[in-house]
This record gives C-alpha cells, sequence and structure tokens, in this order.
C-alpha cells in the first residue's frame, strides 16, 4: 500500500472473487465509517492473451476466438469482426443477411439487458426481481436457440453474412414468441420503474453528470443514462438498422429527465429491451428473400481474405457500448494485428470518480451499474481510516450490507 | 429412479470464475432460475466458500487466479468436491495455447466432475452437481 494510501485509512478490497460480480475484478475502497471516500480498480485476473492466440489463427478461426472474448455478448465481438474483415476485403453481405444480423443482435441485447436487471434485484435483496427477469429471460433464449442451434456462443456471423438461415417455419415461431416476451416485459418494466425498493436503492446512487459522462467517455447505456444520444447503430446505421429508422433512447425519454444515477441506467435498458424486441419483429416481417452469404463457402472467403492487405475497423453497438475491433492483414491467412476495445473498460473504470461519498452498502449497486463484463468475481477489503484497522470482507457481507438497507428503507412494509 | 438416494440433504455451492468467458457463468446462473430451478434439489448459490461443499469452477484458469483458486478450495470444510463446468477447463479450448492460461484445472485442484460443452446447457450443469452430490454420498 502506497505512503498515499496509507494515509487515507481503512480500505475494503471487493474482489478479485466477489459474490456481486460474476467474474474477476477487484475493487478497494477506502472507508471512513460507512462513508466512501476512495475507490481503485485492480483488473488483469481474466486476462487470456486473446488478441496474442489470434495472431496464429486464420481468418475464419478468429471469428470463433472472438466469439469467446465474452460469452454475454459474443454476437457483439464476432460481427464487428467479421465487418472489419469484409472492409478489408471490400465485400458487402447481402440485404438478407444484414438483417439476420439484426435479428441476432437484439436478441442478444434482450438477454444481456435482462441479465443486468436480474443481478441488480439480487444486489438490492430484491430476489423476486432476480427470478421474475430470468425467467423471462429464458424465452429469449429458447429464441436464439431455435434459430442457432445454441443458447449462448450462437456462431452465427460469418465473412460476407451469416451462417443460417431464417426459415418461414421459424419466423412465425419467432414472432408468436416476441409477443410473449414483450408481456412479460411490459409487466416488469411496470414493476421495475415503480417499485419503492428499487427508487429508493438505485434514485441518487452512482451518479455520474454530463460532463463527467463526456470527459470519461463513457459508452453505450452508461452515456444515454446521461443525455447523451449515442449509439453506433444510430450514427453508423451498420449491417440493416440504417433501413430500420433506428434511434437512441436516453433517460429523458423514459423517465422525464437525465438522472445520471442507477435509476436512470435501469430505466435506459428497460426501455432499450423494448425497442430491441420491436425491432427484432420490424427485420423479420421486412425481411428480404435471397441469398445469406456472399461467398458460397467459408473456404471461398478464407482464400479471398489470405490476398487482402491494408488495415479495417469494425464497429458495434453492444449491449454495453461500443465494440471497435481493428485488423491488419498482409497477403496472409492470419492478421499481422487484431485489436479489440470492448467498452466495459471504461464503463468500469469510471465507477472509481462515482464511488467516494456513498455509504459501503451502495458500493454493490454502483459496482454493478455499468454491467461489468470481466468474466469473473472479487472480494472487498475494508480499510477503516478511524480506526486504522484493516478487515478483508467477502462479497457475502457486503451483499448482506446492502440487503440490510433496503430493509431499513423500506421499514415494515 | 433413485434420485431420492442421493438428495438427503442441500448442497451449498461455491462459483469460481477463473477467466472464463461468462458464458459458463450465465448458464450456472441459468440452471438456479425459474425454469431449470436447482432449488428443488436444495442446490443454492452462497457467497463464501467456507460455507460450501461444492465448489463450482469455469475458465481455464489464468496465472493470476491460480493461487487464489487453490486458496478457495483449502477454505471450503471438507467433504467436498469439485464441479468443472465447460471445455476449457479440461483442456483449454479456444484458449489451449495462451501461455497464460493453465488448463486443466485439475493440475492445481482436485476435479470430482467435469462437464462439457461450450457452455454446457444447464440441464448438463444440473445433472453434474447431482454426481457431485453421489460423490460426496459415498464418502
Amino acid at each position: 500500500m502506497s505512503e498515499e494510501y496509507r494515509e487515507l485509512g481503512v480500505s475494503i478490497p471487493i474482489g478479485p472473487f466477489h459474490p456481486a460480480l460474476k467474474e474477476p475484478i477487484g475493487f478497494r475502497i477506502w472507508v471512513e465509517g460507512e462513508k466512501i471516500v476512495k475507490a481503485d480498480i485492480r483488473f488483469g485476473h481474466n486476462y487470456r492473451g486473446i488478441e496474442l492466440i489470434g495472431a496464429r489463427r486464420n481468418w475464419i478461426q478468429i471469428l470463433y476466438l472472438a466469439e469467446r472474448i465474452c460469452g454475454i455478448c459474443s454476437w457483439s465481438h464476432q460481427f464487428p469482426l467479421a465487418q472489419a474483415i469484409e472492409s478489408l476485403m471490400d465485400v458487402r453481405p447481402p440485404d438478407r443477411a444484414n438483417y439476420i444480423r439484426v435479428v441476432v443482435g437484439e436478441l442478444e441485447r434482450i438477454h444481456s439487458h435482462m441479465l443486468w436487471l436480474g443481478v441488480l434485484g439480487h444486489e438490492i435483496g430484491f430476489d423476486t426481481l432476480l427470478h421474475l427477469t430470468w425467467g423471462v429471460r429464458e424465452k429469449v433464449m429458447d429464441a436464439l436457440e431455435l434459430i442457432s442451434g445454441n443458447r449462448v456462443n450462437y456462431a452465427m456471423a460469418t465473412i460476407g453474412g451469416v451462417r443460417r438461415d431464417i426459415t418461414e417455419a421459424k419466423r412465425d415461431i419467432l414472432l408468436r414468441k416476441l409477443d410473449d416476451l414483450l408481456k412479460g416485459v411490459e409487466t416488469l418494466r411496470d414493476i421495475v420503474l415503480t417499485h419503492k425498493l428499487v427508487l429508493l436503492r438505485t434514485e441518487g446512487v452512482g451518479r455520474y453528470d454530463r460532463e463527467l459522462a463526456l470527459r470519461l467517455c463513457l459508452q453505450g447505456p452508461m452515456a444515454r443514462m446521461c443525455g447523451i444520444r449515442k449509439d453506433v447503430r444510430q450514427d453508423e446505421g451498420v449491417a440493416a438498422y440504417g433501413d430500420l429508422g433506428f434511434r437512441a433512447i436516453v433517460a429523458r425519454d423514459v423517465v422525464g429527465k437525465d438522472g445520471c444515477d442507477a435509476y436512470s441506467a435501469t430505466a435506459v435498458r428497460v426501455a432499450e429491451t423494448i425497442q430491441s424486441i420491436n425491432l427484432v419483429r420490424d427485420a423479420l416481417m421486412e425481411m428480404p428473400p435471397g441469398p445469406i452469404s456472399a461467398f458460397p463457402k467459408p473456404i471461398v472467403a478464407l482464400t479471398r481474405a489470405s490476398k487482402a492487405e491494408g488495415e479495417a475497423i469494425g464497429r458495434y453497438e453492444a449491449p454495453r457500448g461500443e465494440v471497435i475491433h481493428y485488423v491488419r492483414a498482409a497477403k496472409s491467412d492470419k492478421p499481422k494485428r487484431w485489436k479489440v476495445r470492448a467498452p466495459s473498460l471504461i464503463n468500469v473504470y469510471s465507477t472509481k470518480w462515482v464511488f467516494p461519498g456513498h455509504q459501503i452498502a451502495d458500493a454493490v449497486v454502483i459496482a454493478a451499474q455499468p454491467d461489468p463484463c470481466i468474466a469473473c468475481t472479487e472480494r472487498a477489503l475494508i480499510v477503516d481510516l478511524d480506526r486504522g484497522e484493516r478487515r478483508v470482507v467477502d462479497h457475502a457481507y457486503l451483499t448482506e450490507l446492502s440487503r440490510r438497507k433496503s430493509k431499513e428503507v423500506m421499514g415494515d412494509v | 429412479m433413485g434420485l431420492q438416494r442421493f438428495i438427503k440433504r442441500s448442497p451449498w455451492v461455491f462459483h469460481l470464475n477463473t477467466g472464463g468467458c461468462n458464458a459458463c457463468d450465465i448458464e450456472i446462473l441459468a440452471a438456479l432460475t425459474p425454469r431449470y430451478d436447482a432449488e428443488r434439489f436444495g442446490v443454492k448459490l452462497v457467497g463464501s466458500p467456507r460455507h460450501a461443499d461444492i465448489l463450482v469452477v469455469s475458465g481455464p484458469m489464468t496465472r493470476k487466479d491460480v493461487e487464489k483458486a487453490k486458496r478457495i478450495y483449502e477454505q471450503m470444510p471438507s467433504p467436498k468436491a469439485v464441479v468443472a463446468v465447460g471445455v476449457c477447463t479440461m483442456g483449454g479450448s479456444v484458449f489451449h495455447d495462451s501461455p497464460f492460461v493453465t488448463a486443466p484445472i485439475s493440475d492445481h485442484i482436485p476435479v470430482d466432475v467435469y462437464i462439457p460443452g461450450c457452455p454446457p446447457r444447464p440441464e448438463a450443469i444440473l445433472h453434474g452437481i447431482l454426481e457431485a452430490l453421489e460423490k460426496l454420498e459415498v464418502e
């Protein structure tokens, strides 16, 4: 611990294996009594050297490696990489492929946002919400399984298009499922945005402001909760989003003001879930007939890609924000350089600025607010500056604190 | 069939992600929620390894996590079982040639049940946990 930190007093570590976090990441917070005065974040527990091993694989193989950067947003990494390789080769995917890309991407967003909503419910001690959202979420997983054959890693994108078609029969089943899903999500929206416990535990918690959001380059729903209408789907019109007339949602469209807090983040994500359901329906209805890939076989795409030279980027709005994939090619079947920029690093790191001033019990809500995607969990270390003692607390303790606070604020209700 | 033989007590589970991509983790969570409802077998996710009977590990075990994972295993009271979820835990899967992962995880902690799949379905995860339960009963 450095001198500067020693002066600060009591510190509490959260993570790297912590019940509030599904993946390993370490937060350390310094406290004075119940008040957080400083926070720091440690990364690296999940480092797998993906860009390095990617440079040893060919253009088709790295698509499946990209998918496994993150299991929750597997499409959101595979698609921009495919896009980057396509722009390297100067190939345009057929229209039908673009519509199928929208369908898969939006279904993934629905499942990711609902997952987050469940986790938020769990963190504030509202387990009924966790089970309700995950019950509804299974319908999305069924839809993804129907399209791709797998629940999580769909392997749908390929160079020049998609790998599986959505037939008429599948489309009808999907449309029926979407109606069911919409009903479920609307019920959830009415519960979440008006429930007293959710309001008490999220309003004013993790408050950013517009200037801070711009300065820290917040991404995705974190930027949109601060009123910044920023979305790659809207700004770039990737895939068929341009045709579908997509417009990003910000917090003031849903709750009337840009609260920049955990409540606004919740509102934006819930509204985006409903928007995504409508986008999937529109894409399914307006899908033009035709081929689903610009190349008859992956091997043809690989041969063409092996002749490409230069550099290219692919962008996509993942559920957590903008994903950028950069590739450089030098007439080889392998990339010369492959660089991934994921939004979570920016969003998770920004929490360092909003921890101070909050209670320890709110730490799990702030840590969960950006939907951290580190594939890990951590424990927290609490350092009490007044008493000069260090205690290491685990996620269970913090969750317990958070739940106790929920009980207190709710009174006897 | 005699599943009931094994379900005499309620196994508490601690979930440890050692560098996985999250896919297995969301399927483990899905196994606990209403559709698959692991709680009908008494399976409960706990926040501390000191309360747990079964350690559910996912991910290819990154170098930074090895010591922490060993410590978590040692903190669990006996009898205990380890369930490894996903092919990453067996040989690293797509990360097999990365210098930063140290799969298989049985090099570091003893594994009782492996569940293959990328990721395995929630049904398979439930089945694996019940297999581990059988092992606990035999002991």
